[in-house]
This record gives structure tokens, sequence and C-alpha cells, in this order.
């Protein structure tokens, strides 16, 4: 993404942990949608749902979840990246919080 | 003439002449001080915040398409129809990754229209218009699947049943008009008004159906065994005419089916135009992890087709179209006066989408056709008024496209639209991150995909039609029967691989890029954001 980017000093690395963590977040749903045959097959039911059904409609929430920590992960790192590099063009300004990240 | 149920028709008409003052009205709402740009009439003036946004883009994208055709699939055919609700699940993670970068960089440089990216990325006017062009023909199917929306509701509401064409259709002329003069005077700030009630009054009737009339039919283990005995009867060709499981062979189509749809969700224009018009990059993020609140509702739906098979509707009677089972579901079990507010959700649920579709497609026709090659110093207010003229033209487009062809199939309008909005997507999501392809490369790639697409399309034959009567087919060298619309985006992809490394080699120019790096990442508050040109007025 921003690969020839001149890292400030205190800004995450390029591949910082967030981020991947961020993008498993965004893998695991797609992943286990995407392995039907492992969910095609109708017991356990449940409430009379077939499993193919209730185990499909359980993983919109869990996507919701996955996507959401997604969204906390990168806000936190693009937060600590935009504080360093304006401490790297503002040193004039102490005090200010180097992380930035409010989550 | 049929019975006509006036109790549920008045309710029906109350909404929707509620709605109807809503979108003239809707012009008032946060107006702006320069309202001839075409930002503010295309885009809302880029303002929504988080809230408007979600309701926006929840009207947007889950559309009389969902409560019509995705709930008829799964009556017609059981559990392959229930791909709807995989393909909602990956579209957001999915897009996550390149939706911020697309919302920071048109931002700065004003863009309005994928296609406006396209153009200062590759500086590439053969391949804008080839994006636009995409766009605009993948809409109007779109568009007109939502009339057939409507015109599935008049129908078991027993009007337009009778008579000449003319006043067969007349209902759906009148519903079609208003539409048209709100969108025109108000723009998007109408659907994006319009779509609170709507998506309010969906959600009402969703949950009472499911809850409902499960029980009234005797819980959800006896509604499965009837779908169970109805699926294991032979269909026309003989063999069972659906399934409560993907079987083996149909786990390849269920899986690229969710995929490339997935894939395609973001690439049509009204969903950029959505996205677009929120006012910080972080709004596009959270909206993408509370769009699932849609999804959810959507695959609840998609059970109503299995609801309606418990509850008898169209049983026994030959051919019945299966785009009426809900509707007729709703009809069959509601008292009259929910089933006035179960219509209205759904024929409200066509408006919305119908208004931001054609919004969509005007702003692609005006900035990437119009201001691109027919008038290059036409004003901001010029554009406008284009913009709204065009608006009017691809909806008069999307009503001939309905009276033409098979309602049968509309679902498959839907898909054949995906099928070709899916080979723009090499050119803008790749052109997010790199500048490696090379700008013909992308154009021949595209090419081939929508010829390939199409006419594997055009070769498949069902009950109901003799062409386009499906969207999948045997994947070349795999053997397994797949989305063509996804075959035909690898293929594009390779395609523009390979002729990018010759090109590169014969050092073909590249076009310039107006982007610079840091474009992809601006925020809200940043300085290149606040001294963004005014997009209208932008190139």
């Amino acid at each position: 993404m921003s690969s020839s980017q001149v890292s400030a000093p205190g800004a995450p690395p390029v591949v910082s942990p967030a981020r991947v963590l961020a993008g498993l977040c965004l893998l695991v749903p797609v992943v286990v949608m995407l392995w039907v045959p492992s969910y095609s097959k109708t017991s356990p039911e449940f409430g009379g749902l077939p499993f193919f059904y209730w185990y499909q409609l359980m993983w919109v929430p869990l996507s919701a979840l996955f996507t959401g920590s997604a969204y906390l992960l990168i806000r936190r790192d693009e937060a600590a990246r935009r504080a360093a590099s304006a401490v790297a063009a503002a040193p004039v300004l102490p005090g200010r919080p180097k992380d930035g990240g409010r989550s | 003439m049929k019975h006509v149920d006036w109790t549920a028709m008045t309710v029906f008409l109350l909404f929707f002449a509620a709605v109807t003052v809503m979108g003239f009205l809707a012009s008032r709402w946060r107006r702006a001080d320069d309202a001839l740009h075409l930002h503010e009439w295309g885009l809302g003036g880029r303002s929504f915040g988080t809230w408007v946004t979600w309701f926006l883009l929840g009207g947007d994208l889950y559309t009389a398409y969902t409560f019509i055709a995705v709930p008829a699939a799964v009556y017609a055919t059981g559990a392959s129809g229930f791909f709807a609700v995989p393909y909602t699940i990956i579209a957001y993670p999915l897009v996550f990754l390149f939706l911020p970068r697309l919302w920071s960089v048109s931002r700065v440089h004003g863009y309005v229209t994928p296609a406006d990216f396209v153009r200062g990325r590759y500086g590439s006017r053969a391949l804008s218009v080839a994006v636009a062009l995409t766009g605009i023909l993948a809409t109007m199917p779109y568009i007109a699947l939502q009339l057939v929306g409507i015109q599935a509701v008049l129908d078991v509401l027993g009007v337009g049943g009778g008579g000449n064409w003319f006043l067969k259709d007349l209902p759906l002329f009148i519903a079609f008009g208003v539409l048209a003069a709100y969108t025109y005077s108000s723009g998007l700030r109408a659907p994006a008004l319009i779509a609170f009630v709507k998506d309010a009054l969906v959600y009402v009737v969703i949950i009472v159906a499911v809850i409902y009339i499960p029980m009234r039919l005797g819980g959800y283990g006896h509604v499965f065994d009837a779908a169970q005995q109805k699926f294991s009867q032979p269909g026309a060709n003989g063999k069972p005419s659906g399934s409560l499981v993907v079987g083996p062979s149909g786990q390849w189509a269920y899986a690229t089916l969710a995929f490339g749809s997935a894939l395609a969700l973001f690439m049509y224009p009204h969903s950029v135009t959505g996205v677009l018009a929120s006012k910080s990059r972080n709004t596009v993020r959270r909206n993408m992890a509370i769009m699932p609140a849609y999804s959810l509702m959507l695959g609840l739906l998609a059970l109503l087709g299995f609801l309606a098979i418990a509850a008898g509707v169209g049983k026994g009677v030959k051919g019945y179209n299966s785009q009426l089972a809900v509707p007729q579901l709703f009809a069959d079990m509601f008292p009259s006066w929910f089933t006035g507010v179960a219509f209205a959700a759904i024929g409200i649920g066509a408006l919305v989408p119908a208004a931001i579709m054609s919004i969509a497609a005007a702003n692609l026709f005006t900035r990437n056709v119009y201001k691109e090659f027919l008038k290059p110093d036409a004003t901001p207010a010029e554009e406008t008024r284009v913009a709204k003229i065009a608006s009017l033209l691809v909806k008069v487009g999307a009503l001939v496209f309905v009276l033409l062809m098979d309602k049968q199939v509309a679902i498959n309008f839907q898909l054949l639209g995906g099928l070709w909005i899916l080979q723009t997507a090499v050119a803008l999501v790749a052109g997010l991150f790199t500048r490696w392809f090379h700008r013909w490369a992308l154009l021949a790639g595209w090419a081939v995909g929508m010829v390939y697409g199409t006419w594997m399309a055009w070769g498949i034959s069902s009950a109901a039609t003799a062409h386009f009567g499906g969207n999948t087919t045997k994947i070349p060298g795999i053997g397994r029967t797949g989305y063509i619309g996804l075959t035909a985006f690898v293929l594009n992809l390779v395609v523009a691989v390979v002729l990018t490394l010759v090109l590169r080699a014969l050092k073909a120019p590249e076009g310039a890029d107006e982007t610079a790096r840091a474009d992809y990442r601006a925020e809200a508050g940043d300085e290149a954001v606040e001294q963004a040109p005014q997009p209208a007025a932008a190139h």
C-alpha cells in the first residue's frame, strides 16, 4: 500500500502487526464462506432450520465482528502513523502524544 | 379483472404518497450554497455521515431484487438460491481493502464517478469511457429489475392485470413518472431521505414475516419438510427441481457466484455513488462493519421462499411465476392492512435504488461522455442540467427494457449486469494500489472479458428463454460449473498481465497519472482534502 513511504521516526513499520491482524480478520469470513463443502449438509438442525441455513446466517454477525475488529485495528494504526508524521513534521510541538491512538 | 384488495391498496398508496412528498421536500434538506454543482445534485454535497450513509447504502444495495428475486430463486430451486447470503457476507471484508482508498483519491481530485478515477489515474480517455459505458449498461437492467419488483406487487394487488398493453402497465408508468420527477428535482438527497422510511418498513415487515408466518404454518421443521417434498418431485427435465443443500456438482457454482457477485457489488456506479457521498474515509470503513445488519435481513428474506412453498403458494399451477411467490405469500398470510405495509416496503424498496442508480448512470454520462467528448468546456451548472436530463433518459431506457423482456428472468438480468460490471474491476481495483498495469492492456482485458462473458451467457437456454437463461457454465480447464462472470474476470486479468508485459517491453506510452501516492490515504480534515477542487469544476 504505502511501500515506499518514508517512515517518520516512531511510526509503525509498513507491515505492522495491526495491519497483519486486520488482514486476517478480513480473510476469515471470506474463506469460511467459500468453503462450501464444509457446510453443505442438513444436520444438525437448529430450531427446525437445516445446518446449511443457520450456519450461514450465524456468519453474518460473526463477519461483522471480524470486519469491525479490522476497522478498530486499522484506525489505531492510521492514527499512530499520522501522529508520528505530525511529530516528524513539526518537532516544535512537544507534549503531543506519539501514538495518538484513541480507541 | 382480478379481485382488488382495497384495504391493502389504500395503505400502499398512503405510504407511496408520503414518500413522494418526502422526495420533493428533500431538495431543502441539508441544502448547500452552490446547488448548481454536480456534486450537490449527484453526490448530496459529499456530506453524509455514518448513519445517513448506512441507510443510503442499505437502501441502495438491498433492492426489490432482495424482496422478489432472492426468495423467488429459493422458492424455485432451494439451496442454490441462498448464495446471496455468502455473497453479502464476503462483500464487505473484500471492499474494506480498497473503498477507503477510492474515497480518498476521489475526494482529493473531485472525482464523481469510477470512470473519473480511471481517467485521472491512467490518462486514458478510451479506458475511462469503457468503464463509464459498462457502468451504464450494467445499471439499466438493474433499474429494470426494480420495476419488476413494483410490477409483482401491483399484480398481486390486482391492478394492472387486464386490458391492452397500455392499461396493463399504466400503474407502472405512474410510479415511474413520480420517481423520475423527484429524482430530477432533488438529486441524491431524495433517495437518501426516503431510504430511512424504506429500511424501517423493510425491517418491520421481515421480522414480522419470519416470526408470524412460521407460527401459522406449524414451525420451521414443518416448513422444510414441505420444501423437501416439493423439491424431490421431478421437474420439467425429469431431475429433481431443487434441493435443501447444494450438491457436490453445484458447490463450485455456489462459491464462484458468491465471490464474483461480491467483487462486482462495489463496481456498480450506484454503490460507488453511495460511498463517495459519505463525508470521511472512516465513515466508509465504519459502514463496512455495520452493513451486515442488512445481510441478516437478506438471509431471513431468502427463507421466505421456503415459507411460500409450505404455505402452498403456486402449488399445482403449471409454470407459476416464482417472482410472485413472496407478494402472494404476504397477501395470503397477513391481514389486509399489513399486506399493504409489506407491499409498500417492496414498492419503496424499488424506488430508492432506482433513483440512486439513475443518478449514478447520469453522472457517468455527464462526466465521462458528455463533458469528455461532446462539450469539454461545460460549466458546472450545465453539467448538472445534463445529468438531470440523463437521469430521465436512463429510466425510460429501463422501462423499455422491462416491457420488452421476459420477467421470469429478472434475476438473470441483474446477473448479466453483474457479469459486465465485474470486467471493470481489474482497471479500478488494481489502479487503486498500483500503476503497473498498462492502460491499453487493461482495455484489451476488459474487451476480452466482456465479449467472452456475453457470448457464454448468450449460449445458455432455460425453460423460460432461449438465450441469457443463466449465469453458470463449465469453467474451461477446471471442468466444474462456475459463474461465467468470474471466469471472464480471470481471463480479463490474464490478458491484462500478459499485454502489460508486452507493452512495457515495447515501451508503449504509459499516459500521465495525475494522482500522487499520498492521495490514496487522505482523510477529511487533511490539507489536501480541504484544498480539493470543487468536484464539478475538476478536470
